[in-house]
């Protein structure tokens, strides 16, 4: 069984190689606007963003034509939606200062601007994608576009806002 | 303002400074993708095991049982009076 490194190993290799290359900044910045970390320290969503890649590159032979942009993307959303990474948000952020320009957004509200707008998905497939009814979809947009469009309160201390996330 | 210059704005907010993309990404999601195929080869392997199993145990419990064969009536009343 050893012996089948082969030619097909190399192939998927180097095309990996190259979508990683020509993808990652985007997903990279796609996954920061999720975990709204600062750009320049965003350890949680490197780790999402390997963790999604990782999968791509496993289902690599079996997309038959599907665009692996759509699939990581797929993963990464559903990953971020699936919860592990709010609750850990949740805490780390009494501590760490969070950074980007979604931080003052609920996780889901996060993830349904940045579906929406940052990555152009349309309403319906957002629906589909994070299995909720696109009625929901739009009212937590809108929310969060009027967060987004709020000017900034003065005082620092408008982080405890976040808290009451509803999952 | 309307629908389409508020949209505007806040992707223009969204796209400002992308990070940085670490060299070390590429290494790392091959070596986690590699661990994720190698561990859904096992489980395949493991599951055609199990059933090749079942089925070897199903054949040599089968012919040493024998449930086709009509089992010797144990019902005849005794024959008596001869």
């Amino acid at each position: 069984m050893r012996p089948r490194h082969t030619s097909r190993d190399d192939l998927r290799a180097r095309e990996f190689e190259a979508y990683v290359a020509g993808a990652g900044g985007r997903l990279l910045h796609t996954a920061t606007l999720l975990t709204a970390e600062p750009h320049a320290a965003n350890p949680r969503a490197r780790r999402l963003l390997t963790l999604a890649l990782a999968h791509t590159y496993a289902d690599w032979d079996r997309l038959h034509g599907e665009d692996p942009y759509d699939h990581t993307r797929q993963y990464l959303a559903t990953r971020f939606a699936g919860g592990a990474w709010h609750r850990r948000g949740g805490l780390l952020r009494l501590h760490a200062r969070p950074g980007g320009p979604l931080a003052r957004l609920t996780p889901q509200e996060r993830l349904v601007l940045v579906l929406r707008l940052h990555e152009g998905v349309a309403e319906e497939q957002t629906a589909a994608l994070l299995g909720l009814p696109a009625e929901r979809v739009r009212s937590v947009f809108n929310r969060a576009m009027a967060a987004m469009l709020r000017p900034p309160p003065k005082a620092a201390p408008a982080v405890g806002g976040v808290e009451a996330v509803p999952s | 303002m309307t629908r389409m210059k508020r949209e505007a704005t806040v992707r223009r907010m969204l796209e400002q400074s992308p990070p940085p993309l670490p060299p070390e990404l590429h290494a790392d999601a091959v070596r986690r993708g590699a661990r994720v195929l190698r561990r859904r080869t096992l489980a395949r392997r493991a599951l055609w095991l199990l059933s090749l199993a079942v089925a070897v145990a199903f054949v040599v419990w089968a012919l040493t049982a024998r449930p086709w064969v009509e089992p010797p009536s144990e019902t005849t009343p005794p024959l008596t009076g001869w």
